[in-house]
């Protein structure tokens, strides 16, 4: 999926690390924007004006984006939004990795009659609708911002534990394994402190393309009405409700699906710019 | 650029191909048939019935299709008076407790069959036997020995009814119902054809074995996406049939709904989203129906949590705090704001309202807050109740809403809680930690009692937990009342009573709301919302 | 292969029990049953109702109950769809959604493996930019916005195409639906194959092949195609799954009485038998179509056939 692999290696390295340090800035002055944002705003997320619903976008007030259905401010809304969607996306990744990686390393590590068995159950659980599964687990349960992540994170771990597996067997024979062991290192000890470091550049490139993933499943159980909590909201939730009055009011469709689109942009412009980054070589 | 042009060539080939499998594909399983000669109506119908077995169905989609294959007794007519339906003509004794009906002697069943008072016998039996697992006992509950027959502990045979000839049929009552005639349009009280549920048993309700006495038969039913009925050659009025063949399209999201209305797809909605509901009134005036309707919607107070059961001035000052022409602007379809429990338009009735309905809003806001102050809380002692709403657009709005009015008037910090509508109605009925939820109540009958029964202690639907011995006792005496007038004053004053006590916020009335093609004659508004087939026709037919 | 694919298969009976135990104990610790309305039933009523659908039994007398039926493939009665069984509903609903299904991956197959070709084989160029440049967009918008602007604007104002599944013919109402469920992964499949194109074409092979005077059509024909469709076919399970969460979308958005629309009313509804019959059938269905990828892999890329 690499953008620049005709490159020769080093412009392909150097042409790839910009692409990395611009989509790192935008993404950075997303969340900054996110998270500052609503300090120097003068309309908050919550406050509702019934005098001045599915007001258009606006100097006056600073409604910068208008106002929604309920008179709220959608700039400041957006914000919050963006703020919500990145940390659940971020914290759902972190997720999947935690329990992918371990996973994935002990798999690869220990090997043998253990490996396939670990990987027997991965395959198994490819095999579960997880879709279906995380519906029932928000309608079963009360609505709860951890659960989401978790949900979310539950899905994607699957792919990083069998990545995280190929390259720990690649690891495992190197020297400084073998000097570890030999030193009396346990197993976890050496998964730890010695495998895992060197998985880092891996995970990065997989976390980055992780992240746009559980951005899009959010703003599916958004659409489905099983997403965060008024007056809270993401950036799928405010997606999902833009739609409901795009004929009315498009410009509370066309913004936060705007900024949806570009966090998501970022992010797999970054996933591959990063992979060429660390691996040149590497095939897509 | 020759490797590109080919392969923009094979591509091109390629969808092309794919595009004629996909018709082929598409064409395998033939479309809807729309003869020219004959008049078809199409209308959206919402939610997926489910069950077109009168006694194993219960939502008001699939009342909607019964009432166009079936009828009882009794129906309606198209602005919502009651009529005579399977039934030619009745008497009822001077107690109340005697019905006997004639039937029509040219009532068929869509094969032929007469009707009988026998196939109503049967069906009356069925509805109340504990092994059919029926869902709506509410329509025969008053009929003798019916609570006992559900619950087990006699045969259905015992049930108040029999047939006294072939075309006469008697029903005995426990006590007198003023309403009954109403409750027999019901389509639990529709005959179902014993032949039939015999030879087919559960599938009996299915195309081609579905025999029911209405002005249409059922011709197809594809789950989750339409029915189709065609008219019923043998139905005694069937001279008056204009609508040769209905389909009733399964429509849940009201905004889909009304695209395919806009496509031209529709005839009629069951529906119009809030969303799209002024742009509607600009753009096509002519063809929206709004109507009032038997259905308030409200929050209602856990009445068991001493925070809300002991502090009726917190109750009041919560209630009053809310500005309900603000709620009815937000859902803006021409819902009246709310400051009763039995809505206006409820036949023989007076709703009674609030004693502060009418005051302007600065008296009523300073009112509230002085109750609240009252009630122990304000400035020194903060207030952080939890409001539950089941998810929809609807709910989370006024939630929000009525969150800010809350904050602004009484400084109260109320918590939303968002869940599904079976996790919240779990929580209700369970009274598990509930502060305050929202809820609604649609009235089954055009009848007070339908309204004021839920507030009594032993009501299953009663969901706030609230417990009147003088409520109950003057809803008893009511009951008890031969008298129009009489009970019309006891109902009357259970209502005050109630509304008195607080356990609960009506916030506003429902209104009927539908997109009606121009070209469709014979619509007639009624609080009930029901529009048979029968009574529709084309203009173009005229 | 034969032995890899029977055990394979045989290792799949666990997994569809994990599965069916899993959903089954969701379903059933979800709150709410499935005849709570706001109309409450009284206890008698309800009573009667439980004991017909054998819900006052105990939750393991039930799930026994419920793995003996499914022996004898009977899935149970549907509680929110009184008049059906389970097995009915999925037997209806199935083809409609595979037909689906099926035609969005053929359109995102044959569209965007041609658009990442033409990318790949034009790179840099005007052309790849575009396809680039659409793909991200492809990537970047829900499906559950892609498909109501399509009904809007080809079916409300341009009323060229049916705005539901029941309305126009049976031609053009599959139109759109298919459309708006291939378009991400035409795009995700258009991203993946200029990628591996580019990359291929850079291979020694190819050079090889090239310095011998093969023109570039008879190289990707018969040296090109095949190793690059490789990550294609590791791609086919996550294009799987997202034409199965898009398709709850656009049958929705369309009416389309399929699948994922039973699952949703029937989750909501706590209609168990329903809900676990089609996950069940999912999970199978998944499990097998994992294997078929799996043995098509062994097929392409004869380094593994050993394994």
């Amino acid at each position: 999926m690499s953008m620049f692999s005709s490159l020769s290696p080093v412009a392909r390295y150097i042409r790839a690390s910009r692409m990395v340090a611009v989509c790192v800035l935008l993404l950075l002055l997303v969340a900054l924007a996110a998270l500052a944002g609503p300090l120097l705003n003068p309309n908050d997320y919550i406050t509702t004006d019934f005098a001045n619903r599915f007001g258009q976008p606006t100097m006056t007030n600073l409604h910068f984006f208008g106002t929604d259905e309920l008179g709220r401010d959608l700039f400041s809304r957006t914000l919050l939004g963006a703020q919500v969607t990145l940390f659940v996306a971020v914290i759902a990744s972190v997720v999947s990795l935690g329990i992918g990686v371990i996973y994935g390393a002990a798999a690869g590590f220990i090997g043998g009659k253990v490996d396939a068995i670990m990987m027997r159950a991965v395959d198994a659980l490819y095999a579960l609708p997880f879709v279906f599964l995380v519906i029932l687990l928000m309608v079963a349960f009360e609505r709860n911002f951890l659960l989401i992540f978790v949900a979310i994170g539950a899905i994607n771990w699957l792919d990083m534990a069998r990545i995280v597996r190929g390259q720990t067997i690649s690891l495992k024979h190197r020297e400084f394994v073998d000097a570890a062991r030999l030193i009396g290192v346990s197993t976890p000890g050496i998964i730890f402190r010695h495998i895992m470091p060197n998985l880092f550049g891996v995970v990065v490139v997989y976390m980055t393309l992780t992240i746009p993933q559980a951005i899009l499943v959010e703003s599916f159980l958004s659409f489905l009405g099983l997403g965060v909590q008024e007056p809270q909201t993401s950036l799928g939730a405010l997606v999902s409700n833009g739609v409901s009055h795009m004929e009315r009011a498009p410009w509370l469709l066309i913004i936060p699906a705007s900024v949806l689109a570009f966090i998501l942009f970022c992010f797999n412009f970054l996933g591959d710019g990063l992979r060429d980054v660390v691996d040149p070589k590497k095939k897509a | 650029m020759t490797a590109s042009m080919r392969y923009s060539g094979a591509m091109k080939h390629t969808l092309v191909l794919l595009l004629v499998s996909m018709l082929a594909l598409g064409a395998c399983d033939g479309g809807v048939d729309r003869a020219a000669q004959e008049s078809v109506l199409h209308r959206g119908l919402g939610e997926e019935p489910g069950s077109l077995d009168v006694h194993k169905s219960r939502s008001s989609e699939a009342g909607h299709v019964l009432r166009d294959l079936g009828e009882g007794l009794t129906g309606y007519t198209r602005d919502g008076e009651i009529r005579a339906a399977a039934a030619d003509h009745w008497t009822v004794s001077d107690d109340g407790l005697e019905y006997v009906f004639v039937l029509r002697p040219d009532a068929r069943w869509t094969n032929g069959d007469p009707v009988t008072a026998d196939d109503f016998v049967y069906s009356f039996r069925r509805l109340v036997d504990p092994t059919t697992a029926a869902f709506y006992e509410n329509s025969v509950i008053d009929v003798a020995n019916a609570a006992e027959i559900i619950a087990g502990e006699i045969p259905p045979e015992s049930l108040g009814i029999e047939a006294m000839a072939i075309d006469q049929l008697k029903i005995t009552l426990r006590h007198p119902v003023p309403y009954f005639l109403g409750l027999l349009t019901h389509p639990s009280t529709f005959p179902v054809h014993r032949g039939s549920v015999e030879a087919h048993g559960e599938a009996h309700s299915r195309p081609g074995n579905l025999v029911s006495n209405g002005a249409y038969r059922l011709v197809a039913w594809e789950v989750g996406s339409y029915i189709e009925i065609e008219r019923n050659e043998y139905y005694w009025d069937a001279g008056n049939t204009a609508i040769d063949r209905v389909f009733h399209y399964v429509t849940p999201e009201p905004m889909a709904e009304l695209n395919r209305y806009r496509a031209g797809e529709l005839d009629i909605t069951r529906a119009i989203p809030p969303e799209s509901f002024k742009q509607m009134l600009e753009t096509r005036p002519d063809e929206v129906r709004v109507s009032p309707a038997l259905g308030v919607y409200y929050y209602g107070f856990n009445m068991t949590n001493p925070v809300f059961g002991d502090n009726p001035k917190l109750r009041e000052a919560l209630s009053m705090a809310i500005d309900r022409e603000q709620l009815v602007a937000i859902v803006g379809r021409g819902e009246a704001p709310a400051y009763s429990w039995v809505p206006d338009g409820t036949a023989n009735y007076e709703p009674q309202k609030y004693s502060w309905a009418d005051m302007p809003p600065e008296e009523r806001i300073t009112k509230a807050q002085q109750l609240f102050y009252e009630a122990g809380f304000g400035p020194g002692k903060s207030f952080r109740p939890e409001i539950r709403y089941n998810t929809h657009d609807t709910h989370r709005q006024i939630a929000v809403a009525v969150q800010s009015m809350w904050k602004e008037v009484l400084g109260v910090e109320a918590k939303l809680i968002n869940e599904e509508f079976q996790v919240m109605l779990e929580n209700i009925v369970q009274k598990n930690s509930i502060d305050i939820f929202r809820m609604n109540w649609n009235g089954d009958y055009n009848d007070a009692h339908t309204f004021l029964s839920t507030a009594e202690s032993d009501n299953p639907s009663n969901l706030t937990g609230y417990q009147s011995a003088d409520f109950d006792s003057l809803m008893q005496r009511a009951a008890r009342q031969t008298d129009p007038s009489r009970r019309r004053l006891y109902l009357e004053e259970a209502e005050a009573r109630m509304l008195r006590d607080y356990p609960l916020i009506p916030m506003y009335f429902f209104v009927n709301k539908a997109m009606v093609s121009p070209q469709v004659r014979g619509w007639g508004d009624n609080v009930l919302n029901y529009h048979y087939s029968q009574h529709l026709s084309f203009a173009a037919d005229e | 292969m034969l032995r890899y694919a029977t055990l394979r298969i045989l290792g799949a009976i666990p997994t569809l029990l994990l599965v069916i135990a899993i959903a089954f104990l969701m379903v059933h610790s979800a709150p709410g049953g499935p005849f709570d309305r706001e109309r409450v039933l009284a206890p008698e009523v309800e009573r009667n109702i439980e004991r017909a659908y054998h819900l006052d039994e105990s939750l393991p007398e039930q799930f026994s109950r419920y793995l003996q039926g499914l022996l004898h493939g009977d899935l149970g009665p549907s509680y929110r769809y009184r008049d059906y069984t389970v097995a009915e509903l999925i037997g209806g609903a199935l083809p409609l959604s595979i037909r689906l299904g099926a035609l969005a991956m053929a359109l995102a197959l044959v569209a965007g493996v041609s658009a990442g070709m033409v990318a790949a084989l034009r790179k840099n160029t005007i052309i790849d930019r575009l396809v680039t440049g659409i793909a991200m967009i492809g990537i970047s918008v829900p499906v559950f916005v892609i498909a109501p602007l399509m009904v809007l604007v080809f079916a409300v104002f341009l009323n060229w195409l049916p705005a539901s599944w029941t309305g126009g013919n049976a031609a053009n109402r599959m139109l759109m639906p298919v459309i708006a469920l291939a378009l991400p992964q035409i795009a995700y499949i258009a991203r993946l194959t200029r990628a591996s194109m580019i990359n291929v074409m850079n291979s020694d092979f190819v050079r090889t092949a090239r310095a011998q005077g093969l023109s570039t059509i008879s190289i990707v024909r018969y040296h090109a195609i095949k190793p690059a469709m490789l990550p294609l076919l590791s791609y086919m399970g996550p294009a799987i799954a997202g034409v199965l969460t898009g398709s709850v979308v656009v049958e929705e958005v369309f009416g389309i009485p399929g699948v994922g629309q039973f699952f949703i009313r029937g989750a909501l509804n706590r209609d168990y038998t329903l809900v676990l019959g089609i996950t069940v059938f999912y999970a199978t269905l998944v499990i097998f179509l994992n294997l078929i990828v799996d043995l098509l892999y062994g097929f392409l890329d004869p380094r593994i056939r050993g394994r």
